[in-house]
């Protein structure tokens, strides 16, 4: 995923040349894709989140931060025989992307990335300062 | 290669007839699946099924799970896939909050009638990045001979 296209996902309305601009765009793309079921935890250290993306080998993925946006794109790859016709399928788009926006006490420069077994997990930790802090009500 | 597993081989138009004629066997007027088996469009996993000449692929998408834990079965001409997905939430911890669950949890199983000329003695299982493929055999009798013509 290019730049332009995490740009594309915000689209800017004050410029009104931009809507088409964003449609040349989006049919510029190679692919359609699907978003991937995603769980999303939250802990005193970080967020932990998790992606469903069946077919997606380490090669295949692509994790990419762009300003404060966390855009997560994998293919998926079976091997399949040569000369296999299809029957029925209830997974047609060979392609996973979604877009997160992250918030600023995250510290995006430690993001951990893993992938196995199809499921993508990630580790976004706090900025060490913006961990929680246990502010004291005094009795006025 | 993905071609044929993830697009259906002929133009577009065919592709679109192809896959009405599927959604009308599948679905009854009242938008319910009518194949005793049949589950809900979103299931989890999601199946595609193709044939080479020598065999039936199914491909299960079901990722996360632990290749042991996965039960295939065949009886009395039925596939059955089966298997549990264990919830991953950071264990029993009360500080951590969950702002998403979407991904599918808990015990699963899909089932598919086989086609009569599957040989059932010759199924293969593997699991590979989250994708189940079971490949069954098929009987040679079913398999194309060519005729010589005198």
């Amino acid at each position: 995923m290019s730049n332009t296209d995490l740009a594309t996902a915000a689209p800017d309305r004050s410029n009104p040349t931009r809507p088409q601009d964003a449609r040349m765009e989006s049919s510029e793309r190679s692919q359609r894709a699907v978003a991937p079921a995603v769980d999303i935890f939250e802990d005193a250290g970080g967020i932990t989140l998790l992606a469903d993306m069946p077919g997606v080998s380490r090669e295949n993925l692509d994790v990419r931060l762009h300003g404060d946006s966390l855009a997560i794109e994998g293919q998926a790859s079976i091997a399949t025989a040569e000369d296999m016709r299809a029957l029925w399928a209830e997974v047609s788009v060979p392609c996973f992307r979604r877009t997160f926006t992250l918030s600023r006490e995250l510290d995006a420069g430690r993001i951990e990335a893993n992938i196995k077994d199809g499921v993508l997990s990630l580790r976004i930790p706090k900025q060490a300062h913006a961990q929680a802090k246990k502010i004291s009500v005094r009795a006025g | 290669m993905l071609d044929t597993m993830f697009y259906r081989p002929q133009g577009l138009l065919d592709q679109l007839t192809t896959l009405h004629q599927a959604l009308t066997r599948s679905l009854t007027g009242d938008g319910t699946p009518d194949a005793i088996r049949s589950v809900a469009a979103g299931s989890f996993p999601g199946i595609n099924v193709g044939r080479t000449t020598k065999t039936l692929e199914v491909y299960a998408f079901a990722p996360g799970l632990d290749a042991a834990s996965i039960d295939v079965t065949v009886e009395r001409g039925v596939l059955k896939i089966s298997g549990e997905r264990r919830g991953s939430a950071p264990g029993g911890d009360l500080k951590v909050q969950t702002y998403a669950a979407e991904r599918p949890m808990g015990r699963f199983t899909r089932a598919l009638t086989l086609p009569d000329d599957a040989d059932t003695a010759k199924v293969e299982a593997t699991y590979r990045d989250g994708v189940l493929r079971v490949s069954v055999g098929l009987q040679e009798a079913a398999q194309p001979t060519r005729i010589a013509v005198r």
